[in-house]
C-alpha cells in the first residue's frame, strides 16, 4: 500500500471509520445484523488471513473456530457469565485448540495440511451436534443474552453494531501491531521460504504453531460476537461450508493484506444482499463474480492495487537509475 | 589457535548411496577454510549435516567443544553459526533493509520481547551499517527480489552476518558474480574476518577465489576427505590434480 500519501491514506482511514459510526444510525434492523455480521465475519478472516495470508499455513478449520467460540459464548452467558469473561474464555480454548491443530503443520503442508484442517473441521462439527448435554445438539441454544457494556444495555441492534464495530477497532490494532512486529516478519518468512528462516535462527516450529493458535483465537473472538448476535445458535452455521466462506473472504480480498479480510468479508456478506433484487439468480451471479475476480487476479482485489503500485514503483526506479547513468557518463 | 568446529567420523547415507562418508576436519578460531571437489562430491551434504538441516547417519559435530549434532538449525543459529545456501536465499518482497532486519532480529531479545518491542527489534541502525559495508546503500529500499543476481548474493551472505555469528558456512558464494563484485564480495570477507575474527568455511568453484581466499583447503572427492593443508601445497597434491583432472 505504499506509494499513497501517508496524509491521504489517514484521512481516508478517518472518513470510513466516521462512515461505519454515522451512517448506520438510519438503517433498519435487517441493514444493522448484515453490518454486524460484516464485522464479526471479518474478525475471524483477519485471524484465517494471520495464518493462511501471512504465515502460508493453510486452513480450513477457521469456521470451527468461530463455533468454538460461539458455543463458549452462548454456554457461559446464558449460565449468567457476562460477555467478556466469555470472550477471554473463548480466546484461550480456540488458542490452546489451534496450538494443537498446529502440529500436524510441522509435518504436512499445502493440500494434505488442508485435509488435516478439514477433517478436524467436520470433528467439531460433530461435538457441536451430537454432545447434546453440552450444546443442545441440533436444537441448540436459544435466548443468548446481549450484554451490557459500561451499565448500558445492548439489547437493541443498533449499540449491538457498536459493540460488534468496537471489537473489529480493537482486533484490528492488535493484528496491525502484530504484522508490523518482528513476529509478522517471522510470519512471512514462514510464508516464503521456511528452510532459510531456520537458519537465520527463526525457530519455525514455534512461529508455526503461534500463527494457527493466534488465527484460531480470532475465529474464537468473531465466534463469542456471532453468538450474541443471531441470540440463537445450532451447529448448521459452523459446518465445512463456513470454513470455505472465510477462506473465501481472504482470497478474494487478497491474503497477505491487512485491508484484505474486510473487502473479502464485504463481498462475502454485502454482495449477496445487494444481488437480491435478482431473485433466484442471486446466488449464481455471486459465484460469477467471484470466479471472474480470482481469473482476472488471483491474489484478489487489493492484488490488482499492489499490482498498479508495484509498477508504478518500477517505472519510477528505472527514471531514477536512466538519471543516475547519465549523470555518470557526464562526469566521466 | 582452539578449534571453533570439530567434525568427527560425519556418514551420511541416502538409501545404498553414501553421500558423505566418514569426513573429519576441524576448524581453527579466525581461520577461513576452502572446501573444494567435484560436483556430487558431498560438500553440500557436509554443510547440511553439520548445521541440523540434515541429520548425519553417523558421526559428530562439537561447537566448541560441545556436542551439537541433533541441535536443529535455529538452535544453531542462536549459538552463532550462520550460513549461505548454494542457490539464492533472500526473501525477494521484502526491502533490504527488511531482508538484513529479519536475518538479525532473532538474536535481539526474547519471544516476547520481539512482539511488545519496536518493530525493527532495534536493529535499523546495524542493518544500515551492513548496507553500507556491503555497498547497497542506494538498494536499501528496493524489493530484494528486484537487485540483479549479484547484488542478491552479497545480500544473501551479508544477512548470514547479522547475527554477529562466530562460525559462518558459505556455499558457493562467489557464483554467478561478475569478477568486479567478486572482489568487493572477497575483500568483505576479509575485512569481517580479520576485523570480528569470525572463522568461516567457504564451498567454492572458482580456484582462483578460494586459493586467494583461504588458508587452508579442504578437498572432497566420492564423499571422502582427498587432501588438507595449504593452498599451494593442494594444488601440487596428485591426488588432487587426478581427481579434478582424471587420468
Amino acid at each position: 500500500m505504499t506509494g499513497f500519501a501517508k496524509p491521504l491514506k489517514i484521512a481516508l482511514g478517518l472518513v470510513v471509520i466516521a462512515g461505519l459510526i454515522v451512517i448506520p444510525t438510519n438503517f433498519n434492523r435487517y441493514g444493522l445484523f448484515i453490518l454486524s455480521q460484516w464485522a464479526v465475519m471479518t474478525i475471524a478472516a483477519m485471524g484465517l488471513n494471520l495464518t493462511l495470508g501471512y504465515a502460508g499455513q493453510v486452513s480450513l478449520a477457521q469456521g470451527a473456530f468461530v463455533g468454538i467460540g460461539a458455543y463458549a459464548a452462548a454456554i457461559m452467558t446464558t449460565h449468567g457469565w457476562p460477555l467478556p469473561a466469555a470472550i477471554v474464555v473463548a480466546i484461550a480454548l480456540s488458542f490452546a485448540v489451534g496450538w494443537v491443530l498446529g502440529y500436524p503443520a510441522l509435518r504436512v503442508q499445502h493440500h494434505y495440511l488442508a485435509f488435516v484442517t478439514l477433517a478436524f473441521s467436520t470433528l467439531a462439527f460433530l461435538v457441536f451436534r451430537n454432545e447434546s448435554w453440552l450444546t443442545g445438539g441440533i436444537y441448540g441454544i436459544s435466548n443468548i443474552p446481549r450484554p451490557h457494556i459500561f451499565g448500558l444495555a445492548t439489547n437493541k441492534p443498533l449499540p449491538f453494531y457498536y459493540v460488534c464495530l468496537g471489537s473489529l477497532a480493537i482486533v484490528s490494532l492488535a493484528v496491525w501491531w502484530l504484522i508490523r512486529s518482528p513476529w509478522g516478519r517471522a510470519f512471512m518468512a514462514l510464508r516464503e521460504n521456511p528452510l532459510r528462516a531456520q537458519s537465520l535462527g527463526i525457530d519455525t516450529r514455534r512461529y508455526t504453531l503461534m500463527a494457527f493458535a493466534i488465527g484460531s483465537a480470532l475465529g474464537g473472538v468473531a465466534g463469542a460476537l456471532y453468538a450474541p448476535l443471531t441470540q440463537y445458535i445450532d451447529p448448521v452455521p459452523f459446518n465445512l461450508s463456513l470454513s470455505l466462506d472465510l477462506l473465501m473472504m481472504v482470497i478474494v480480498g487478497g491474503a497477505g493484506f491487512f485491508l484484505g479480510p474486510f473487502l473479502g468479508a464485504m463481498i462475502a456478506v454485502l454482495l449477496p444482499e445487494w444481488l437480491r433484487f435478482t431473485e433466484g439468480y442471486y446466488l449464481m451471479l455471486y459465484a460469477v463474480a467471484v470466479m471472474l475476480l480470482l481469473i482476472w487476479s488471483p491474489t484478489g482485489i487489493l492484488g490488482i492495487l499492489d499490482r498498479y503500485l508495484a509498477e508504478r514503483r518500477t517505472k519510477t526506479a528505472s527514471a531514477l537509475r536512466a538519471v543516475a547513468k547519465s549523470r555518470l557518463e557526464t562526469v566521466q | 589457535m582452539s578449534a571453533v568446529l570439530e567434525v568427527t567420523n560425519i556418514k551420511k547415507n541416502f538409501g545404498g548411496i553414501s553421500a558423505v562418508d566418514g569426513v573429519s576436519f576441524n576448524v581453527r578460531e579466525g581461520e577461513i577454510l576452502g572446501l573444494i571437489g567435484p560436483n556430487g562430491c558431498g560438500k553440500s551434504t557436509l554443510f547440511n549435516c553439520i548445521l541440523g538441516q540434515l541429520t548425519p547417519s553417523s558421526g559428530e559435530v562439537k561447537l566448541d567443544g560441545k556436542v551439537v549434532t541433533a541441535l536443529r538449525p535455529a538452535e544453531l543459529n542462536k549459538l552463532g553459526v550462520s550460513r549461505t545456501f548454494q542457490l539464492l536465499q533472500v526473501f525477494p518482497k521484502l526491502s533490504v533493509r527488511e531482508n538484513l532486519i529479519l536475518a538479525g532480529q532473532e538474536h535481539q531479545g526474547s519471544m516476547a520481547s520481539r512482539l511488545v518491542g519496536r518493530s525493527d527489534a532495534g536493529l535499523t541502525g546495524a542493518a544500515d551499517q551492513m548496507i553500507g559495508f556491503f555497498k547497497l546503500d542506494h538498494l536499501a529500499n528496493e524489493p530484494a527480489g528486484g537487485l540483479s543476481y549479484g547484488q542478491q548474493k552479497l545480500l544473501d551472505a551479508a544477512m548470514a552476518f547479522m547475527g554477529g555469528p562466530r562460525l559462518v558456512l558459505l556455499d558457493e558464494p562467489a557464483g554467478g558474480i561478475n569478477p568486479s563484485m567478486l572482489s568487493d564480495l572477497k575483500e568483505r570477507l576479509v575485512a569481517i574476518n580479520r576485523e570480528k575474527n569470525a572463522t568461516f568455511v567457504v564451498i567454492e568453484h572458482n580456484m582462483e577465489f578460494v586459493m586467494s581466499l583461504c588458508s587452508r583447503v579442504m578437498v572432497m572427492a566420492e564423499g571422502k576427505v582427498l587432501a588438507m593443508g595449504r593452498p599451494d601445497e593442494v594444488r601440487k597434491n596428485s591426488a588432487v590434480i587426478e581427481a579434478y583432472l582424471g587420468h
